[in-house]
């Protein structure tokens, strides 16, 4: 789960970590009493914003109207803006770099600071990045805060405030599943006070359950890839017009690797995990059929999935809905040969393998065979 | 011989009465593994598949002497079932559960360290040596006894690249399912290291896909350390950045992750790499 700024600083206030005062609007009239003067922000969940007019001053509450107006409704990255954060403006002494990540690698969080804040964390060079793991269940020890304060060189005040959120952000990070909480920029402002200007947090899709207050919303999912979602359908919309479906998440991968190799583009990824529950492949199906691929790829590697109860759920679909749509498959598993002949029956194209199936779909996509 | 398990190895189902314990405790008795106990809290002195069947994993330990656990347990208890199986000695633990919290593995994964004890997944399709035994989920039949050490990612595409090794006449010592997560038990590096001191080992098929950096250390490793021939899969040279594709662990993030990076580094390491899955045999062919 992603969340946009101006949510993650909800949750970081409640972790007490220094954030600005500001409003959330909608729309220019929602604005009523905004921090003066202040930083108007687009809410989307990519990044790059700034660069791309995203964000933009304003002094008077009609300015900022203005200036939301202009933002709202903005297309930033394929990304449209349907909220805009309203902040009061900081006076920026400092730009500092705080994170915490999962390192894969080391199965162990990894503490990332940097006092070259304000610029995407990878264009930092190297030695100018304090790195440190965080042995998981300890947590946060003295003796991190420390170096992490030396390599930073900072005022004995200003280092007091990061010690602090230092401490809140790992907090943060366990109790709310995280697996990324990065504060870019964190800043110093003039007067010494550290406060942080922007918030970005990834919270574990997993961890959902723990998590039911989170469960509505809005994700970097497309209308289909939001129903698919929850239906525990695992899809994903591609910019290709061939609908790939499979069992396994790899399988599937590689299935759109050898459409690609053949000529191909895939148009959707469709996880349909172990299952062969007709009525499951009916659902995930139906989904597919809404994404109006040209021709749809299913490839089976069933061991013990049954190969014609797939088969009976890719019937009921498309007689069920109607559709033109022509599907090549490979189907491999217990009781394969029953699975082609009830498909061959309803005018689908049975493959052996999945070069030939995918040979088969870029051929029937294009009038053939 | 194989790594990590053999004929010997007494087996542990924990969540065993449940519709996956029960299905895949028969298909790995039929393998040849000795299942040697069950543990469900609550259900003990029932049996499953003539298995018999505790509430806890230090009983089965003390009374049927299991040395290993495989867990199908749901994704909300699995740190649970997994630290009870460390903490109670076993030194190989096999996680099957899908969608356990990261921060659930991130507690569990040092702990088993500390213990001595191995563990695989989760979110995998664990292990499998045939003519020895298997503690996992995988189709008993697409395997053969031979000489080629498995290390994957993923589920079935592992099926799929080990059918047509089966087919092509390229047995396995060991088939390890590492697992599809961010955090994991046992690394592509730790599972090359096993295979690389296994005598029964002659050469070593690595499927991958995108996300993190897994291959690319596996392939620094494979330069420096492994003198066995290496081939290799890596799903995901069409998927886009940003999407994480099925697998919790496969999305690529910024630059990282990509397959192109992951070819390259194989390449780079002399470990050929297939175009297609089916492509492996003839790789194996070459070694």
């Amino acid at each position: 789960m992603k969340f946009l700024e101006y949510k993650a600083k909800e949750i970081f206030a409640r972790y007490r970590i220094p954030v600005p005062q500001g409003v959330v609007a909608a729309s220019p009239a929602d604005i009523l009493d905004p921090p003066l003067p202040c930083m108007v922000k687009a809410q989307v969940l990519v990044g790059g914003r700034g660069k791309a007019g995203g964000i933009k001053a304003a002094e008077s509450l009609d300015e900022a109207r203005t200036v939301a107006g202009q933002i709202l409704g903005m297309d930033i990255h394929g990304f449209r803006v349907k909220q805009v954060y309203l902040e009061e403006r900081l006076d920026i002494g400092q730009e500092l770099y705080l994170g915490v990540t999962i390192d894969r690698s080391a199965r162990e969080p990894l503490l990332m600071a940097s006092a070259m804040g304000g610029i995407d964390i990878e264009a930092v060079p190297h030695d100018r990045i304090y790195m440190e793991h965080i042995p998981t269940v300890v947590g946060i020890q003295p003796y991190l805060v420390r170096s992490l304060l030396k390599q930073l060189a900072l005022p004995k005040e200003v280092g007091d405030q990061i010690a602090s959120i230092v401490g809140h952000v790992y907090d943060l990070f366990r109790k709310e599943d995280a697996e990324l909480v990065e504060i870019n920029p964190l800043v110093v402002t003039k007067a010494g006070g550290v406060v942080a200007g922007d918030a970005k947090l990834v919270i574990d899709d997993n961890a959902e359950y723990r998590h039911p207050e989170y469960a509505n919303l809005d994700q970097d999912r497309t209308p289909l890839e939001q129903e698919a979602h929850d239906k525990g359908i695992t899809f994903i919309q591609l910019d290709g017009d061939i609908g790939v479906i499979a069992n396994g998440a790899g399988l599937t991968m590689a299935t759109l690797d050898i459409l690609g190799l053949k000529g191909g583009r895939g148009g959707t990824f469709l996880d349909l995990g172990g299952t062969d529950d007709p009525g499951k492949v009916k659902q995930a199906f139906e989904i597919l059929i809404e994404a109006a691929p040209s021709v749809i790829l299913l490839n089976i590697f069933g061991g013990i999935t049954k190969a014609d109860t797939v088969a009976l759920g890719v019937k009921q679909a498309l007689e069920e809905m109607h559709t033109k749509i022509p599907v090549v498959a490979r189907i491999k598993g217990v009781n394969e040969a029953q699975a082609k002949e009830m498909l061959r029956s309803i005018g689908m194209y049975p493959a052996e393998t999945v070069e030939e199936a995918a040979e088969l779909a870029v051929k029937v996509k294009s009038g053939g065979p | 011989m194989a790594v990590l398990l053999s004929k010997k190895s007494r087996v542990l189902v924990q969540g065993i009465t449940g519709h996956q314990g029960q299905f895949h405790t028969r298909a790995m008795l039929d393998f040849g593994t000795k299942v040697v106990a069950g543990v469900t809290p609550g259900k003990g002195g029932t049996k499953v598949e003539g298995v018999p069947v505790f509430d806890g994993v230090r009983e089965a330990v003390h009374r049927r002497r299991a040395n290993a656990s495989i867990i199908f347990v749901p994704a909300a208890y699995a740190k649970d079932a997994a630290i009870e199986a460390i903490e109670a000695g076993l030194k190989l633990v096999v996680i099957i559960t899908e969608r356990i919290p990261f921060h659930d593995c991130l507690e569990v994964m040092p702990l088993a360290r500390s213990r001595g004890c191995v563990v695989i997944g989760p979110n995998c399709p664990g292990l499998a040596s045939p003519g020895q035994a298997k503690m996992g989920i995988m189709p008993n039949q697409l395997f053969k006894e031979g000489d080629a050490g498995v290390i994957s990612r993923s589920g079935t595409l592992t099926y799929e690249i080990v059918n047509a090794m089966t087919e092509a006449g390229f047995g396995q010592t060991t088939c390890i399912g590492i697992g599809g997560d961010p955090i994991i038990g046992t690394s592509m590096v730790d599972a090359l290291a096993m295979f690389q001191k296994d005598r029964k080992t002659k050469r070593i098929v690595v499927v991958g896909e995108i996300g993190g950096t897994a291959e690319e250390e596996a392939a620094d490793f494979i330069e420096r350390r492994v003198t066995k021939p290496v081939v290799a899969y890596v799903a995901g040279r069409t998927a886009p950045p940003g999407k994480r594709m099925g697998h919790a662990g496969a999305i690529i993030q910024g630059n990282r992750g990509t397959a192109e990076s992951k070819v390259k580094a194989f390449e780079a390491a002399g470990v050929p790499v297939a175009e297609y899955p089916v492509g492996i045999p003839r790789l194996l062919a070459a070694t």
